[in-house]
Parts: C-alpha cells; structure tokens; sequence
C-alpha cells in the first residue's frame, strides 16, 4: 500500500524542527523566568513551571504521535463533531468552570486545568475549513456563504466573552487572513486596516482636528480625481467614504468614553502613552519594557536576568516569556525568535498552498494565520506596539493548554500535509 | 488570481517580523534609556563608606580613631508597633519626636528604609537591640564615628559632621550626596581628600519589594571601599596634653615647633573642649552650646587671633638692624631724647643688653636709624622709602602674611608699609614720629601666635624656617608635602643672631623672665606685653632650646595676664622642660600656673552697645562657617576676636576707605 511509507518521510521537517527549537528555547526560558538563585531550583523539579513545562511537552509529544498515527481523513469526516465537543465544553464551563484570574474558563481534571477555549481556535479552523471544502462556496461572490462562517466564529466566540476571556476571543480576528486568501474581497481587510489606523488616531488627537483633515483630503481627491484618471463618478463615493471616516472618528470616541470598562480604555490608552499610569496598568509596559531594553545586543546571559526574576515583570512564565528572552540573550534573542515565526508562519503558508484538496489548504491558512495573529499581540505586547491582551506566545508561554492546542493544531496539518501525494484534488 | 494573495500574506507576515526587529533593536540597542545603568529598578547600586583615615602623634600614639555606630532605620510601612510608649523609652526620644520622625520617613518613602535615629554607640546598640525584637518595621545600618583617645586638639583637629546645602551646591565635583560627613575644620577640613578615602560600590540585586537578594553578577562590577590615608603628626600628645592643663581657666594660644622641621608639637587654644562632644549623636546640641560661649572655644587663637607683638618684637628689629648695619653687636644707646618711654634697669651698651632689658629707647633708636637710612634730606620721603625697605626684611620672617600652615583660616596679620600710611595721611604726609610705635611691637601690628613662635624657630635656626605644619607624613608612605620641605630664608647672617641670642639668654637668666628659668636647660626666651583697651595687658613670650641644638621654639600666649614674665614665661619654660626631659622640677611653679585662674580678667566683648550685635553676628557667622577667608583687615570685625586688642589709635585705624560705608549701612 503506498500510504504505508512511514510518515517520517513526507514529513516537513522543516516545521518539526522550528517547533522542536520553540519549545525547547521556550522551555529553558521558562526555567529562566522561575529560577530562583538562592534555591538552586531545578529544571525538573515537578513543583516549578519548567518541571511542569516539561511535563506538558512530553505529553504534547505523545499526542502528536497520536496525531500522526490517526488516519488523515479523520479530522476532515469529524470537524464538526469536534466542533461539537468544544463547543459543549465551553457551555459546560461557563457552569462548572473554577474561576481563574477572573476567568470561569478552567475546567479542573484531578490536579491539572484545561481551558477549553485554548482548543476552539482547533475547533473553530477545523469547521471553517470542512465548510469551505465545499467548492460550491465562494467568498467573493455570495454574501450568504460568509453567514454560516460567522455563526461558526460567533457562537464559541460569545461563549468565550461570557467566560471572561476577551484575549482568546480577539484570536478569532485572524480568520480574516484565510478568508482573504479564500476570495474575501480585499477591500474588507483594507476598511479594517483603516479602520484600526482611525481608532489610533481618534486617540491620539482631536477628534475635530481628524474631521477637518478628512474633510480636506476627501476635497483634495474630488479636485484632482477628474485631473488624474478622466473619469467624474467618484464625487458621490468619496463624500460618503469622508463621511464614513467622519463617522468612525466620533464613533469610536463614543466607544471609548461610554462602552469601554475603565480597564479596557486604560490598557487601549497605556499603549500610547505608557507613562500616562506608570503604577498602573502603565507598570506591565514599562516594566517589559525595561526587562527587554536592558538586555542590550547580547543579554545578560542565561539564568542572569534580574528585572523577570525579582517580580518586576509579572507572568513572567506565561504571556511576558518574551521578556525573559530579550533580557537575558538580547537583540540576538529577540532576533532569533522573531525569525522563527516569520520562518514557521511563511513555511505554513507555502505548505498551505502546495495543497490538493481546498479542506487541507484553508486548515493550513488557518493554522498559521492563528499562530501568526498570537505572535503579532504577544511580542507587541512586549515591546509597546500593542495592548495588553494575555494570550500565550505560541510554544514558547507556560501553560499545558496552550502548547497542546497549538501542537494539536500544528501536528493536524502536517499529518494532512505528509499525505498529500496520496490525496486527490478536489477543489 | 487567488493564489498570488499569498504573497501579500508572507509579505505581511515578513512586514510585521521587520517591524518587529527595528522595534526591538531601538529597545535594546539604541536607546540607552533602558539600560541597565540608567533605569533598571532590580539592580541596586550600594554605597559603601569606607572609614576615614587615622591621625597618629609623633611617637605613633593613636590621637583620632573610628568607633563603629549604628543607625536605625525604618521602613514604615512594615512597622508594626503595639507599645509606642515603651519603645520611645527604650531608644530615649519623646513621643513627639517619635511622631515626626516617623512622618519624615513616611514622606521620603513607606517601602524604602530610611535613617530614624543616627549613630547609636555600642552599648545603646546593645540595650536597643534585644527589645527591638518586638517592633519590625526596624533595622540597623553599620557606620562609623570619630574617637579622640584624648580630650584635646579640639580646634586643630578640627570636626567631621554631615555636609551643608551650601556645602553640597557649591562642590565641584559631584562627590558628596546628601547626608554624608564632611571635614568641617582643622586638619580633618584641609585633609578631606586624603581622610575620606575611596567610595565603594556594590551592585545588588532586589525584587520588587525591595528585599536584598544578592550580589548581581556575583560582585564582578563592584568596587571595594579604600579605607582613607592615616596621617602622622609632628604632636606630641603628652606635651600638648601638658600644656592643655597649664593653659586651664585661661584665655590664650601656646605653639611649639620643632624648628629643624616645622612640624607643630604643640598647639593649644584656650579655652578648648573636648574633641569627643563633637562626634556625637548629639553635635547639634553639643554645637551650639559651643557657638554661643563667650569665650569662643570654636575659635582657634593661634592661627585666627590677633596680637600686637609687644617687645618680642624687638628681636626682629635687632636682627634687621644689625644685618642693615645701622648698628653692631657693640652699639649702645641711653634713654635720652627718647619719646618711648622705659623701666628703671641697667645700661644697655650693647645689642645683648638691650634685648635682655627689653630697653624701648635702645629699639626706638634702631627703628629710627632702620627708617633714616637712606641719604634722602625730605624726612617725609625718607620715612616711605625706609618703611618699604623694612617692612620688605621685616615680611621675610613671614610677619604679615600667611605662613601656609596646614590650617583653615590662617589669619594673615597686619605689617603695615607705605601704602597703608598714605591711606590714612596721604602720601609724603607722615614720617618716623608717626609710626615709632612700630619699633617696640606695638602701633599698626598685628601677627598671631603661630608666627611669633615661628619667629622663635628663626632665630633657633639662625636664619630660615620651614613652614610650619601639623601633618609630617601622609599615607603608608608617610610623605610630606613639598611646601613643607622648602626651605625658606630671612636674609639675616647666621653670626648676626648670636648677639640677639645671647641677649635672649640673659632675658631667661637674669632679665625679664628669670623667674621661670629652668636648672639644666638652657633657654632662650624673650617676653612680650601686649598692650590692649580692653583690660590688662596680653602676657607674651617666645624661646627656643636648647640653645646650642634647639630642638623646640615656642611661644605663649596669655590674654590680660599682665607683663610676658608673669604667665606667659613661666607656661613656656614648664613645657619646654617637660618636652626636653619628660619631667618637670618646679613643682611649685607648675602648680601655681595650672591654678591661675585669669578668666575673670578676661574682657569680652561688649555686646550692648549699639551697632555691637551686627559685629557679634558676624563674628559668629564666621565660626560656624569656616569655610569664609578672613580678609586680613584689622577693620574686620571678625579678625578682631576675642582678646585681640583694639587696635592703639582708633582714629588711625580707622580707615577711610571702610568705615564710613559701614556706617552708612
């Protein structure tokens, strides 16, 4: 039988051996960020976050070879009853749930917590695809076939919000990249990239000042529009995309005045301005920010890191790891991480593409635009590029959850990717 | 189509990475804001005081030591205090104090320790230390203090206590911070530099809290603490001890040099106070109990006080004249025509008769041939050309200027010359009969106690001196400053100080101090009454012996003690004896002298008369603030200190140029 050559063949190496080296520098940073100098603590003392790391890495391994050993089509045939599943653990621990950090999102087993929500990104890319494996559907044609797309995204994304647990619910955001590949017009994403350029802005100035340039710019363009390209139709398009712009401004003034918590506007605010609340919420910034800046080109050297060890930074196991990385390695450090995400994203991107069947590309699209879309707010987080939001940096934070999510998650699809001489073509 | 969206994917991806990369290498390579000097809250930088220099005597007895103290410091928001009441008896402070400390410390910061009481000594330390077992929020701080193992020395010493603002501002070189101890006066105020030694500086780590949690990069980046250079003195501590208990209840100045060297074996300034009560917990207290003492136990007479020289003077007068030639060894001169008056005593027909009897005619006349000696007929002109040419041999004995001791404040004197007389007449408007009060010491002339004993050391040495100094040796290496090993001449022959000596001898024999004459010792010594209007005259006398190997020139001074041979001698000859042979035969002479108690003669300046409080003020600016020159004037207030004599005419010393806006103000 030719699907018996052993899966160790048709592999991508390439993406193992990145995971291998993300977990593994993942790891001793972990052991970094807990080591105590007076304790000698130990890497594998099961009481620390390295030992318990460690733990959850040997166990993610006998997953994925579960993974690779469970036939490909499985994942195909039962998306949706893995939907399922995830979706009714999110019901279920919105009642039974412990509460964490504010967060009723831990479903307790014995002495270890699962957070279900880590695992609906899975879920949630697994039905995305099955749905759009149907060659009928097309994106940039049909406005109804974006309904059952959002009901997939919305409903665990309602769940989750109930849960508290606003960081995980904002990943569903990276969905935007498969559905672009997959035909979304691409003004979608442009209105969103405006629109997010707005929000800054909108905060940053005065909101009147903002109207007035738009209203500038937009005579500017019916001036010269008919100059450059001939052509007289856009005076009505672009008085009502000024207006729009207009519209957004004074929105999200609104937003953030009225519907915003005090939290989330801070967090929003520290972003620009970190030194606005220094004891505050400005404390996590500033104090990552000193972490990684005092590391210099080379770092302190490993275990030698002072701002992450003595509780200047907080979580610093978890979602801060990447402070731990740039205080004690440096520029180097930081470099070597970000080239490995933009090498294991791009490389799913193109393993995405070589693809025969549509289910295996857009869960390759998914994968990576999920990984990519927690390395953006993690790793900007850090370094003051972005908000505040606790979700993990992928293979790299503590936390058994979310390495075996993502481990799942990344295995699936080097599972379909090592069959795929053997599939046929079907989109 | 469709599938070149991937490159607007990958390059959106790469976008970010490169984003990314430009953000972190402006983090950690370009702004140096966030390095670890600048803005890391984790590492500690520490400071570590290292103790200050010892000061030894000549023979390497300990003089000044550190005695380590303790500072409690709180950190008030871990304070946890059942009993205020009992802990306010146990560390001895009122329940106000306790309050506003506590407040102090509360203001500067509730998680950081700061200073609560200071310089607890061991035993408080001790009593404290075992109650403070119930109070947290409390810890001791390891410093040090000065220890004097004699209660002396007090002004030439000097103090250490915490910098001023003013000090502070006005440093050069940022070295000192807030709250560290600086030398204020004396030898611990001209040696700071060599005193205070290295700053040590350790690099801790801390957590969040501020808890110690070792040493960062095991101590690779720290700096030892150098201790400061010990110092060695050319004092003799038995000596000085000696001569403190002569000078007891009196008012006045004793120097005594090795005049081979210039070191200083001996400096008194009474009244003093022990060193001790300075370098205490309680200096402020201890310090403006000293401030506000009349007899001004701050001021240190024998280099700040002003005398007139009295007939001390006269040495020098006879030494000038013979090197002038205007006389020889042989010369004689009677009372008659003389303006200066005498006391019944034999005839001086030569130079050694005139010293020994002290005879004011003899020093007019050599005055008067000194000022004539030119061949200019205009006595106006004849006067200012000869008191140029004196006063330039008469500063070479280092009269009027600063001798450049190792001192703060040295005062420099007056020697009058041409200038200061044209200031007051105008020039070619005065001549020899205005100023001929400069012949026996008195007039226009003022010098300290530390020049006249200089002045002895000349003339032991027969001709130069070495400045003098406190300090002989600094450092293991016990170097000495070059200015101290310079040589300086006075231009008189060494064969024209044996005439001057051997009346000097007579004056301990059989002249004006025989009374105090030591038996096996052979002094030279010659007495001084300086005259003053404010009571009875300042008793004066310089020597030196032996005379054939001097090995000590002294000089004593005793404010309104009458004639030189009545306090002044006896003191000196008492403590040459017993730096010569370490004892002392005239018990009775001894014992009189330490019972002499002069202080109800002495006469302080009178504060109630109107325009008096600004001077008093000003005296007492220029205590508590060394660090201001004296100007040299004899108009300033604060070169006319307690004891200084008024100057003889006040309507000549009162200058034109200064006291009229003085009184405008």
């Amino acid at each position: 039988m030719p699907e018996s050559k052993p899966i160790t063949k048709n592999v991508d190496w390439m993406v193992v051996l990145i995971y291998i080296a993300c977990l593994t520098i993942g790891w001793l940073n972990i052991y970094a960020a807990v080591y105590n100098p007076e304790a000698h603590t130990s890497m594998f003392d099961l009481s620390n976050n390295a030992g318990k790391q460690l733990m959850w890495i040997g166990t993610a391994a006998l997953l994925i070879i579960c993974i690779l050993v469970i036939d490909y089509k499985f994942y195909e045939t039962f998306s949706f009853v893995i939907y399922a599943v995830v979706i009714f653990l999110l019901v279920v621990v919105l009642f039974a749930g412990s509460n964490i950090n504010g967060s009723r999102s831990w479903i307790k087993l014995g002495g270890f917590s699962l957070q279900p929500a880590e695992f609906s990104k899975l879920a949630v890319s697994l039905a995305i695809s099955k749905y759009l494996s149907d060659p009928a559907i097309s994106l940039n044609r049909k406005l109804k076939d974006y309904y059952p797309i959002m009901g997939i995204i919305a409903l665990p994304a309602f769940l989750i919000l109930l849960s508290n647990e606003t960081g995980s619910m904002l990943v569903f955001a990276s969905f935007a990249i498969v559905l672009y590949r997959e035909g979304m017009p691409g003004f979608i994403p442009a209105i969103g990239m405006i629109g997010a350029a707005l929000l800054i802005i909108t905060l940053l100035f005065v909101k009147w000042y903002i109207a007035g340039a738009i209203i500038v710019i937009a005579g500017l363009v019916i001036w010269l529009m008919p100059v450059m390209t001939r052509r007289r139709g856009g005076l009505w398009a672009t008085i009502i995309v000024a207006f729009a712009m207009i519209g957004i401004v004074f929105g999200v003034d609104f937003f953030m005045n009225n519907v915003l918590q005090k939290h989330q506007r801070g967090r929003i605010m520290v972003l620009l301005d970190p030194d606005s609340d220094p004891r505050g919420i400005g404390w996590n910034v500033i104090q990552s920010k000193i972490a990684i800046g005092s590391g210099g080109i080379t770092g302190k050297g490993f275990l030698q890191g002072t701002q992450t060890k003595f509780d200047f930074v907080p979580e610093q196991s978890t979602d801060f790891i990447f402070c731990t990385v740039g205080e004690e390695h440096g520029f180097l450090g930081t470099a070597v991480v970000v080239f490995l995400f933009v090498t294991l994203i791009s490389r799913l991107v193109v393993l995405a593409e070589r693809q025969r069947s549509r289910f295996a590309r857009v869960y390759g699209y998914c994968v990576a635009g999920i990984i990519f879309f927690h390395f953006l707010v993690n790793v900007g987080m850090t370094i003051g590029l972005m908000p505040v939001i606790g979700i993990p940096l992928p293979f790299f934070s503590y936390g058994g959850s979310s390495l075996w999510s993502f481990s799942v998650l990344l295995f699936i699809f080097l599972k379909i990717d090592a069959q795929r001489p053997f599939t046929l073509s079907r989109g | 189509m469709l599938e070149s969206r991937r490159f607007v994917i990958i390059g959106f991806f790469a976008l970010v990475g490169i984003i990314y990369l430009l953000r972190l290498f402006y983090l950690q390579v370009l702004d140096e804001s966030y390095s670890i000097e600048s803005s890391s809250n984790s590492i500690k930088r520490v400071t570590e005081i290292p103790f200050r220099g010892q000061i030894y005597d000549r023979y390497g007895k300990l003089i000044v030591y550190n005695t380590p103290v303790y500072d409690l410091l709180v950190t008030p928001s871990k304070v946890r205090m059942d009993d205020t009441l009992r802990f306010c008896q146990v560390v001895g402070i009122q329940r106000r104090d306790f309050d506003s400390l506590m407040n102090a410390a509360s203001t500067y910061s509730r998680m950081k320790p700061s200073l609560f009481l200071r310089q607890l000594s061991k035993e408080d330390f001790a009593s404290i230390q075992d109650i403070m077992v119930d109070y947290s929020g409390f810890e001791f701080a390891k410093s040090s203090l000065r220890t004097y193992t004699a209660p002396t020395l007090a002004n030439t010493l000097g103090y250490v206590s915490e910098i001023t603002k003013g000090q502070l501002e006005k440093q050069e070189e940022p070295y000192y911070r807030q709250g560290d101890y600086i030398g204020q006066s004396g030898v611990e105020r001209i040696y700071e530099n060599e005193l205070r030694g290295k700053r040590g500086t350790k690099f801790v780590m801390q957590n969040v809290a501020g808890v110690y949690k070792g040493p960062w990069k095991n101590g690779e980046l720290d700096t030892m603490a150098v201790a400061g250079e010990n110092l060695y003195t050319g004092l003799d501590l038995e000596v000085q001890q000696y001569a403190d208990s002569l000078m007891l209840n009196k008012v006045g100045s004793v120097v005594a040099i090795e005049p081979k060297t210039g070191q200083i074996i001996s400096m008194v300034s009474a009244p003093t106070y022990d060193p001790n009560i300075l370098a205490s917990r309680y200096f402020s207290k201890n310090f403006a109990a000293l401030v506000r003492n009349p007899y001004k136990p701050l001021f240190n007479r024998p280099v700040m006080a002003s005398y007139r020289p009295g007939s001390t003077f006269k040495l020098i007068q006879a030494l000038i004249g013979l090197q002038e030639g205007v006389i020889t060894p042989g010369s004689g001169f009677t009372h008659a025509n003389c303006p200066v008056g005498c006391h019944n005593h034999p005839a001086t027909s030569t130079v050694a008769l005139g010293v020994t009897h002290s005879c004011n005619p003899y020093f007019y006349n050599v005055f008067r041939r000194l000022i004539y000696k030119n061949n200019i007929q205009n006595t106006f002109k004849a006067s200012a050309v000869g008191l140029d040419a004196w006063h330039d041999n008469i500063a070479k004995f280092g009269i009027g200027q600063r001798l450049g001791i190792d001192l703060p404040s040295e005062y420099k004197g007056n020697l009058p010359n041409k200038k200061y007389y044209d200031r007051f007449y105008g020039e070619y408007r005065w001549k020899f009969s205005n100023i001929y009060s400069l012949s026996i010491g008195e007039g226009e002339l003022l010098i300290t106690p530390l020049k006249m004993a200089n002045v002895a050391a000349i003339i032991a040495n027969r001709g130069y001196y070495y400045t003098p100094h406190v300090i002989h040796g600094i450092g293991d290496k016990k170097s000495v400053k070059p200015e101290f090993l310079e040589r300086h001449e006075t231009g008189v022959d060494a064969h024209n100080f044996e005439p001057v000596i051997e009346g000097m001898i007579g004056a301990v024999e059989a002249g004006t101090a025989r009374r105090s004459r030591v038996e096996g010792i052979s002094i030279a010594g010659k007495t001084g009454t300086s005259q003053n209007k404010r009571g009875d005259d300042h008793s004066i006398f310089i020597a030196f012996a032996p005379v054939e190997d001097p090995k000590i020139a002294i000089a004593v001074f005793v404010e309104n003690a009458g004639a030189g041979g009545q306090a002044a001698a006896p003191i000196a000859n008492l403590i040459i004896e017993k730096y010569l042979s370490r004892k002392v035969t005239n018990k009775a002479l001894e014992e009189r002298m330490m019972k002499l108690d002069l202080m109800s003669k002495v006469v302080l300046p009178t504060t109630k008369k109107p325009g008096e409080t600004e001077t008093k003020k000003a005296e007492e600016t220029k205590k508590t603030e060394p660090v201001k020159k004296p100007t040299g004037d004899p108009n300033d207030p604060a070169n006319r200190l307690p004891g200084a004599p008024h100057p003889a005419n006040p309507a000549a010393m009162r200058g034109p140029v200064t006291l009229p806006k003085q009184k405008a103000l």
